[in-house]
């Protein structure tokens, strides 16, 4: 969800010059604080006291300030990237778990996981808009490109609801297998991705005729198949590559997102949620929530390089890039 | 009350359609016989009046939210049998009006309700009961169960003692007949994991109670052969629960008391569980219990069936309940399905103390052809049940 606006020019300053920032920020769902990664020393350099039970965690477009999903709290915590200071809470309903940010930089559309709502909020007046009644258990979240549809997903209904964003209004819903945890767009908005954890697969639905045009799914050699839980995925701008954490499993499959072939997998640590992906798309940090770590995975050699502690059990990720 | 509809293809539902066409009923009973409980030594725990069947109102609450989505409208519709009330009037009069009917009722009352000519063709889940003998011999075609039985619970807690090399294991049992099915049901599974059971003893509640717990129960196990852990058959919690720190030997409890196996706990919360136990703590004031997650997967696997097929007949969710498309979310780490051969919920058995989980078997190591959840429980090849054939 975390959208890289770095330009061509940009990238070339950055590679010209020694980096500024370029962090992964970790949410420590049980630590009730945040590990900030300095990705070209790949340590934890900072730990910030947030409140309690972060989960959804994300940067603005403008890589200014932070948002985080203080679930126990009921609130959206924004910091300051540089000072690392929380500037205020936002209202966010009962019990956030993760969120997506409208291309327009200002509405959230916010998963209030008790009470079945997907809540809007506008950081600018920072008021909610609109309270949508989704499923029971809203979790993933996106938002297309165009900024027309925002995606709920709802873990126990087992559906993708597609919201208007203009009416805030549920105009499709799409049945997918048992617990539905993240969604995405492909960057040209035709393709939706939705996974579904307990039921295993990665689906994918035509954003137009809203039909499934296929469901992914991972058999690894020695891994129970109970064990395959697909939660948390990355898709690639050039939107050749969807990166897929399988929770229990302990890897993320690396799949072809054009044919859907699985192309392989990369161990990582236990119970694997989320992940950040750099600007650059050369490196996956993975959220291991049981084992309490970050794996950094480098994607021009496909191998997973460093393993980095973080705080008890990490949950979302995000990628701050070095210009911002 | 029910219209025939079209089809909606299954992976996409329309929201207009589903709120301008005619929707599908889909009425599910809640059916409970009051019990009277034996006495226990200590009242400090009451067992709440609407466990089981507040289970079944979440489960109804679930699936009304998806329902809503799908034009399903689920209608739940609870009865206490009293004590001393003619429990089979009661349960034709409920089947006259529903093919889906969630029970909680005592073995035989269960069998009984499922043999009327009534319950033909009616899809009955057994949400409390836990005798084997329903699911081996006394299975019957129209009954599924969500409550694990006897021997999955002592299937679990057998494995992750033998998971820790406890395999040295005495025994005390109480005297009721649900101690003794479970006390089987250990034995047996202590020969299944390869543990032994060194000594047994029964509590006959016959001791001096004058000299109090703390001196009553040194004396009772003082002679007991060295174990790793003492096992307790006492499922109405009656003496087990003081075991603890009172044998002659500082051993840990397991069974009925101290770690505790069961289809569920309030002490769960990984894998989402946070969110149910909240949900329900909100609708019912108390904890989830046992019955209530038995209640609530009998009614959800209803709704997952009707979401999928988009139909109210009951042959037809069974069929679907029982056939391989069939998953359920359940809060337990892996996807609920059911035993085609007998019925039975297949389901992760937390292992928890009251304080904290200890282990959710199927354990890692122990491995299975098909699913390692039927390492928990008689498997297809051992079962004495075929009525599903």
């Amino acid at each position: 969800m975390i959208r890289s606006t770095v330009s061509t020019l940009a990238m070339t300053a950055l590679l010209a010059m020694p980096a500024l920032a370029q962090e992964v920020w970790v949410s420590n769902e049980r630590d009730n604080t945040i590990s900030i990664i300095d990705v070209p020393s790949m340590e934890v350099v900072d730990t910030i006291k947030v409140g309690a039970r972060p989960r959804g965690i994300m940067f603005s477009h403008d890589h200014k300030v932070a948002y985080l999903c203080a679930s126990d709290d009921s609130t959206i915590q924004v910091i300051d990237v540089t000072t690392r200071e929380i500037l205020h809470n936002l209202p966010s309903g009962e019990n956030p778990e993760t969120f997506a940010l409208h291309p327009d930089n200002r509405h959230i559309y916010i998963s209030n996981e008790d009470d079945n709502i997907t809540s809007v909020l506008d950081v600018v007046d920072r008021r909610i808009v609109a309270q949508i009644p989704v499923g029971v258990e809203p979790e993933g979240k996106a938002i297309n490109r165009a900024g027309t549809i925002a995606i709920t997903t709802s873990e126990t209904t087992n559906m993708a609801h597609w919201i208007d964003t203009e009416t805030f209004e549920i105009f499709q819903n799409s049945l997918v297998g048992s617990r539905p945890r993240h969604a995405e767009f492909t960057s040209d908005d035709k393709r939706l991705f939705v996974s579904a954890e307990i039921g295993g697969g990665l689906h994918v639905f035509d954003t137009e005729t809203y039909q499934e045009l296929a469901e992914i799914r991972f058999e690894i050699p020695d891994v129970h198949p109970h064990d395959v839980q697909p939660v948390g995925f990355k898709l690639t701008e050039d939107m050749s590559r969807v990166y897929v954490a399988l929770g229990p499993a302990n890897r993320i499959a690396v799949v072809d997102a054009e044919t859907y072939e699985v192309l392989g997998y990369h161990l990582v640590g236990r119970r694997v949620w989320h992940m950040a992906m750099s600007d650059d798309e050369t490196k996956l940090f993975t959220t291991n929530g049981v084992s309490g770590d970050v794996t950094i995975i480098d994607l021009e050699r496909q191998e997973p390089v460093k393993t980095v502690k973080v705080g008890r059990f990490p949950w979302g990720a995000a990628y701050r890039p070095a210009d911002s | 009350m029910t219209h025939t509809l079209p089809i909606i293809p299954a992976l996409v539902a329309n929201f207009a359609a589903s709120t301008a066409l005619a929707s599908i009923d889909v009425p599910i009973a809640y059916l409970e016989m009051e019990i009277a409980r034996p006495p226990v030594l200590s009242n400090l725990d009451p067992i709440p009046d609407d466990l089981g069947r507040m289970g079944a109102a979440l489960g109804l609450a679930d699936n009304t939210t998806t329902g809503g989505f799908m034009g399903h409208n689920y209608v739940l519709t609870d009865m206490v049998v009293p004590l001393g009330d003619d429990w089979l009037e009661a349960a034709r009069d409920v089947l006259a009006g529903h093919r889906i009917v969630v029970v909680n009722a005592p073995a035989d009352a269960l069998l009984a309700l499922a043999d009327l000519p009534e319950a033909a063709g009616a899809l009955i889940f057994n949400a409390s009961a836990e005798s084997d003998t329903l699911r081996e011999g006394d299975c019957r075609a129209n009954m599924l169960h969500t409550m694990p039985g006897y021997a999955m619970r002592a299937d679990a807690l057998m494995q992750f003692l033998v998971s820790k090399r406890w395999t040295d294991l005495v025994m005390i049992t109480g005297q009721h007949p649900a101690d003794m099915e479970f006390a089987d049901a250990l034995r047996e599974s202590a020969t299944k994991f390869g543990a032994r059971i060194r000594a047994e003893r029964e509590w006959d509640m016959s001791s001096d109670m004058r000299r109090n717990i703390g001196q009553e129960f040194p004396v009772f196990t003082q002679d007991f052969p060295s174990h790793h852990v003492m096992l307790v058959a006492d499922e109405a919690g009656d003496f087990g629960p003081f075991l603890e720190f009172n044998a002659w030997e500082p051993r840990p409890v397991a069974g009925s008391a101290g770690a505790r196996p069961d289809a569920w706990s309030d002490r769960v919360e990984a894998y989402g569980a946070a969110q149910l136990q909240l949900r329900f703590k909100r609708l019912a004031d108390r904890p989830m219990g046992v019955v209530d997650y038995a209640a609530w997967a009998a009614v959800r696997s209803v709704g997952e069936a009707v979401t999928r097929l988009n139909t109210n007949d009951a042959t037809a969710i069974r069929d679907y309940i029982l056939g391989d498309a069939f998953e359920l979310a359940a809060f337990k780490g892996a996807a609920i399905t059911y035993r085609d051969w007998n019925g039975q919920m297949r389901q992760p058995i937390p292992v928890a103390t009251r304080t904290a989980l200890v282990a959710m078997p199927p354990l890692p190591g122990f491995l299975h052809q098909v699913s390692t959840l039927d390492t928990l429980g008689r498997d297809r090849a051992e079962t004495a049940c075929n009525a599903f054939n």
